[in-house]
């Protein structure tokens, strides 16, 4: 295919030096004299730093002077500033999408170490993009409205920071938790780093907040099974799960569960970590949002014991004495099924936050098998003074510790579990140490194997600690073990450990053991985020956009996430993340449209034989087939913009703007027309 | 040939996965072979088969392919309906004599920029074994072929009094090389 | 119907570890397994050979592996802990590295031999719990040990460096086992601590330390005997003991192999298990022996 030696084309063409990230590699003055042989090219030139202003306006000048009709400009990745130079273009008088670029920095200057090879393979994609953009057409932008309201899936600090911020800027939110209360992970800590302010003291305000804001619909116990549409307008639909209550009559007096036949508690309680009890009928915590009770009809008398994933069955075998305490209230309803809510949003906020390391997967260090062994979150419920022990730090075995060692790194840092470090450990176990020294005024050890404190206040935190007589030992802790060696040894927990900066193995006998357990991503973070159309990373975290550059957004206009989902962070950083992501849906909900990338398909009526294939193929349902015509018609509203119907039409007749046939030919035949 | 050859690869790769991780290797510095020119497309569902023997048939000595991981296509299917190309795609390529291993088809996530590197040096290697395929050249070679052939009939024609074919006549027929297409 | 499978037993088992054998063999045939000796087998080299040349120690061990697949059995069973793993590791290297595959079969050829990499090695434990299944073992109890306090100690060689069959930290196996016949098994967190090993023949002091250390903890869980899975572990543990009283204070407790107490548990006889071969010897508890009596 010759390409067109049509003088209506004039093309602009500019190579990039990018400081030294290209022109180290790539010899741009000879790439320009290249280029500028090449049909259609009027001028071209090389420049040190194409997306700076002066770039920008030296393209728009030459657009003017020399009345270019399209413009290359061979630089970084179309994924940075494919935007920048449409812009340019644009204010310059020419269509945007007369614009093509060629990525000669990430995928060729950063990734080869052969000069002449890298400038060769220059060479090849330019000409691929100079010939594919005499066949670029004119394109407008379509503009999609976007629904005024949000929906923040995740109640804990995040969801509810980013869900408060929008709703005091008036937006109406949807805050889908999955638990029977918001408050997440922060709700279960005792105090804060580094300043040890009261976790639940500074998160209940915000908690009472969400829950009676008039722009707020906290659907709580719920989850999110299903969305579909697109970018400014998502349909999500929200199960319900049945509490056995009805929310909106529940007062939270918890009569029933004072009133309830189980006189005392008898099952694991999951709000204490399983440290505590609680009855069938029960609240997750007493500052939980909303107030009001559930039942769990696993353990409760009224339902019979089903097989697991069949729906529970009332066996109306129980007094119901909750019901008598309950009186002309009347919230108790066994009968309660879980329903199903569709909800409107143009934009979602994803902060599911993250789930703990299971500790029982490093068995050297003993948790399940010494009940001397806990994880850090046992520990915050300890110490807390609405925990299981009323604040009072005392062991499953009914014992005071009078000695405590503190393990950093468990599941973090760890070629045999988790590569990554968790970011918060360090920091939330010197707190521990210091709350516990506080409580017990036990000999405490911190086992570390480096003190990671890069936060504001961290470090002098960590200086406050040393001075406290808290004992840091440099080393990573090899197994917890209750064989005794050395006398004073027996009935303890011996912690073997190669005390790094001392030089030799120690034992160290202690009473308690804590185990600092690294965050991961929630156990179902891969349903979650395909339900999402996210990517992840190779760990599980959600991925962002852009690590620097878009840190809350993902590949998908109009999703975002914040919070530990997308990595381990504390709660400074969530809040901010929280705040970010509130901030970029506001933008785009204050706009009140969305300009969607032209890329859409359509069919030329008069080549469609109407043989059908298409139609099963589009994922968006946007191909439909009119009878009374014979021929197929895509919806434009609808469109992605995949091209998988445009590959598949077997007469050739949908085209798709942008990614057409012949574009693409005609960048096949530029790269490979250079030898 | 003059110049000692080096194998020349057109890759496809579909902008929210692989693009991206073909980006992601770039800012981490990973070093790879410099025969890959990359063509973005929106979705590896984009990729029609004609790409693929218009890539071969324009000098290209092999074809690689990358797409979203099965589950994780951004437009949710598209990579399915590729793989269902490809495999069909291979079977008639290689009744045409090119090696199956001059297409391939990865699934490379967003975050898998060392894949990238893996898989292109891999095909280089590949492919350097194989040798170049040069369609091109073969093209020139059966329309000289064909020339003589022509020429040929045309000389037993005039030698037997036939009527000369104007089809003979030609020496060099446009519409032959479009049928490459 | 009797599954058989070759047998590769190892110095020890035919001398000073003859009592793992002796009972080996019996427990395995009354749970319908046939132990097939191989025939004109080697020294596999053991931790000695490897330390000295890994390549040859390789050849030697795997002129063993060929010689079972030149016997056609599917799998081979190797009970010494030392020639468990040094067959694993010569298996290991071989499917890593062709040319160390090649070194080996150069060799063997020499011996009209050729070893392909893929006949399994195997514990038996792990035949005896995984395989054959607790279930037919307690099918085959006669006299549960009911009341006989036993530690289980699997010492480090079936579980470091590979562990192919069990938990390396803490492996279950042969306490699901000796539970399967009736024993009280006693939580002991030494279970895959060091014995000593060769350390008690060439420098006793921190050897049998190591040794005592095991044999102190067991009588301090309570336990009336120690069972173990390695010849060398209970020679250790059993040959040592006037030298350890005089060091730390006599630990007298018997140590025998778990096939022992299986045997027991089948109602065979003490004499036929090798029990006579231990200096300490195992006291059953006094209901047992009534029982037994």
């Amino acid at each position: 295919m010759e390409p067109k030696n049509n003088n209506d084309v004039r093309i602009g063409f500019y190579v990039c030096h990018c400081g030294h990230n290209i022109a180290a590699m790539v010899d741009c003055p000879e790439v320009a004299r290249f280029a500028q042989q090449l049909p259609n090219v009027v001028l071209s030139r090389d420049y040190k730093y194409m997306c700076s202003d002066p770039g920008q306006e030296l393209v728009q000048k030459d657009i003017q002077e020399f009345r270019l009709n399209r413009v290359v400009v061979a630089s970084c990745s179309p994924l940075l500033h494919e935007h920048t130079f449409r812009g340019a273009c644009e204010a310059a008088g020419l269509n945007p999408f007369y614009f093509q670029m060629v990525n000669i920095r990430e995928h060729n200057s950063w990734v080869h170490t052969d000069r002449a090879e890298a400038t060769e393979k220059a060479k090849a994609l330019v000409q691929g993009a100079i010939e594919r953009v005499a066949r670029h057409k004119k394109l407008e932008q379509k503009k999609v409205p976007i629904h005024p309201d949000v929906l923040v899936v995740g109640g804990g600090i995040a969801g509810i920071h980013a869900a408060m911020t929008l709703a005091n800027a008036g937006k109406k939110v949807y805050l889908v938790e999955r638990e029977p209360s918001i408050g997440g992970h922060m709700a279960k800590f005792d105090k804060t780093f580094p300043t040890l302010d009261c976790a639940a003291c500074i998160l209940t305000p915000k908690m009472s907040e969400v829950g009676s804001h008039p722009n707020i619909t906290l659907l709580s116990y719920s989850e999110v099974t299903k969305m579909e549409g697109y970018v400014g307008n998502y349909t999500v639909t929200v199960k319900r799960k049945p509490r056995y209550i009805i929310e909106d009559l529940c007062t939270g007096c918890q009569d029933c569960i004072t009133n309830c036949v189980f006189k005392e508690p008898k099952f694991p309680d999951e709000f204490n970590e399983g440290l505590g009890k609680r009855r069938p009928v029960y609240i997750p915590f007493p500052q939980a949002t909303p107030q009001v009770v559930l039942i769990d009809p696993e353990v409760c008398l009224n339902f019979k014991r089903g097989k697991p994933g069949q729906e529970p069955v009332v066996s109306d075998r129980c007094k119901k004495t909750c019901v008598e305490a309950c009186g002309e209230k009347k919230a108790i309803d066994f009968t309660q099924k879980e329903t199903f809510e569709t909800l409107k949003v143009g934009t979602i906020i994803v902060a599911t936050g993250f789930k703990t390391f299971d500790a029982e997967r490093i068995p050297q260090y003993g948790y399940g098998r010494y009940p001397g062994v806990y994880t850090a979150l046992e520990i915050e419920r300890l110490v807390n003074a609405s925990g299981p022990t009323g604040g009072h730090v005392v062991m499953r075995d009914g014992r005071e510790p009078k000695s405590i060692g503190i393990i950093h790194c468990v599941g973090s840092r760890d070629k045999k579990t988790n590569r990554w470090c968790s970011r918060v450990c360090c920091m939330y176990s010197m707190k521990l140490a210091h709350l516990l020294k506080e409580h017990t005024g036990a000999e405490i050890y911190n086992f570390y194997i480096d003190m990671r404190t890069p936060g504001k206040g961290y470090e002098e935190f960590y200086d406050k600690l040393l001075e406290e007589g808290v004992h840091f030992i440099r080393g990573r802790v090899g197994e917890v073990t209750d064989w005794a060696y050395a006398p004073g040894e027996d009935g303890k927990l011996v912690i073997r450990v190669e005390d790094t900066l001392a030089g030799y193995v120690r034992r160290i006998p202690v009473d308690m053991v804590v185990l600092s357990t690294g965050l991961e991503p929630q156990a179902d973070a891969q349903e979650v985020r395909r339900l999402f159309n996210m990517s992840c990373g190779s760990e599980g975290f959600f991925l962002e956009r852009h690590p620097k550059l878009a840190p809350v957004n993902t590949f998908n206009d109009g999703i975002y996430i914040a919070g530990a989902c997308q990595g381990p962070r504390d709660i400074p950083d969530t809040v901010a993340q929280a705040g970010a992501a509130a901030a970029e849906a506001m933008a785009l909900i204050d706009k009140g449209y969305i300009e969607q990338e032209p890329n859409t398909a359509y069919v030329l009526a008069e080549e469609c034989c109407g043989c059908k294939s298409c139609l099963p193929l589009c994922p968006y349902t946007a191909i439909t087939f009119d009878e009374s015509s014979g021929k197929a018609t895509i919806n434009e509203a609808l469109c992605k913009g995949c091209g998988t119907c445009v590959a598949s039409c077997p007469s050739g007749s949908i085209v798709q703007n942008l990614f057409d046939d012949e574009e693409i030919f005609s960048e096949i035949h530029g790269v490979l027309a250079y030898d | 040939m003059t110049k000692e050859w080096k194998p020349r690869i057109v890759a496809f790769f579909c902008n929210w996965c692989t693009y991206t991780a073909a980006d992601l290797a770039g800012v981490s510095r990973l070093k790879y072979a410099s025969n890959i020119r990359v063509i973005r497309l929106m979705c590896s569902g984009r990729v029609d088969p004609q790409f693929i023997l218009e890539a071969l048939a324009q000098g290209a000595d092999a074809v690689l392919i990358g797409g979203c991981h099965p589950f994780d296509c951004h437009y949710a299917e598209g990579n399915y309906k590729c793989l269902r190309r490809f495999e069909m795609l291979k079977r008639l390529l290689q009744q045409m004599g090119i090696e199956q291993d001059r297409v391939r088809l990865e699934w490379i996530s967003a975050a898998e920029g060392e894949k990238v590197r893996r898989v292109v040096n891999e095909m280089v290697e590949t492919i350097k074994k194989l040798g170049p395929l040069g369609l091109p050249k073969r093209f020139e070679e059966w329309d000289r072929e064909m020339e003589h052939f022509a020429q040929r009939v045309q000389a037993c024609d005039a030698a037997c009094g036939a009527p000369q074919c104007g089809h003979a006549a030609a020496s060099h027929n446009p519409t032959m090389e479009s049928a490459h297409v | 119907m009797a599954v058989t499978y070759s047998y590769y037993p190892g110095c020890s088992l035919k001398g000073t570890g003859r009592a793992y054998e002796e009972s080996l063999l019996p427990v395995m045939r009354a749970l319908d397994i046939e132990l097939v000796e191989l025939d004109d087998w080697n020294c596999c080299g053991a931790t000695a050979y490897m330390a000295v040349d890994e390549l040859k120690a390789c050849v030697m061990a795997s002129r063993n592996l060929a010689l079972a697949e030149k016997a056609g059995h599917r799998e081979v069973v190797a009970p010494c802990s030392a020639c468990y793993l040094v067959l694993n590791k010569t298996k290991h290297y071989i499917h890593e590295s062709p040319s160390v595959h090649q070194v080996v079969n150069t060799a063997l050829k020499q011996g009209n031999l050729a070893y392909s990499g893929n006949t399994p090695v195997r514990h038996p434990l792990d035949i005896l719990v995984h395989t054959v299944g607790l279930d037919a073992v307690k099918k085959r109890v006669t006299t549960p040990l009911k009341g006989l306090k036993v530690a289980p100690y699997y010492g480090c060689q079936i579980v470091r460096p590979y562990s192919t069959f069990d938990d390396q930290y803490n492996p279950t196996t042969m306490d699901r086992l000796l539970e399967a016949i009736g024993c009280t098994v006693v939580p002991f967190p030494l279970k895959t601590r060091c014995c000593g090993g060769s350390l008690t023949g060439t420098l006793p002091e921190p050897g049998l330390l190591c040794s005592q250390i095991i044999l102190k903890e067991a009588l301090k869980r309570g336990a009336d005997c120690i069972a173990t899975v390695c010849p060398l572990c209970q020679f250790n543990l059993d040959g040592y003991h006037d030298k350890i009283a005089a060091k730390w204070g006599a630990s007298r407790i018997p140590t025998v192999f778990f096939t022992q107490l299986m045997g027991l548990a089948f109602g065979l006889g003490e004499r036929e298990l090798g029990l006579h071969r231990g200096f300490i010897p195992l006291q059953l508890p006094a209901t047992l022996r009534a029982a037994a009596a």
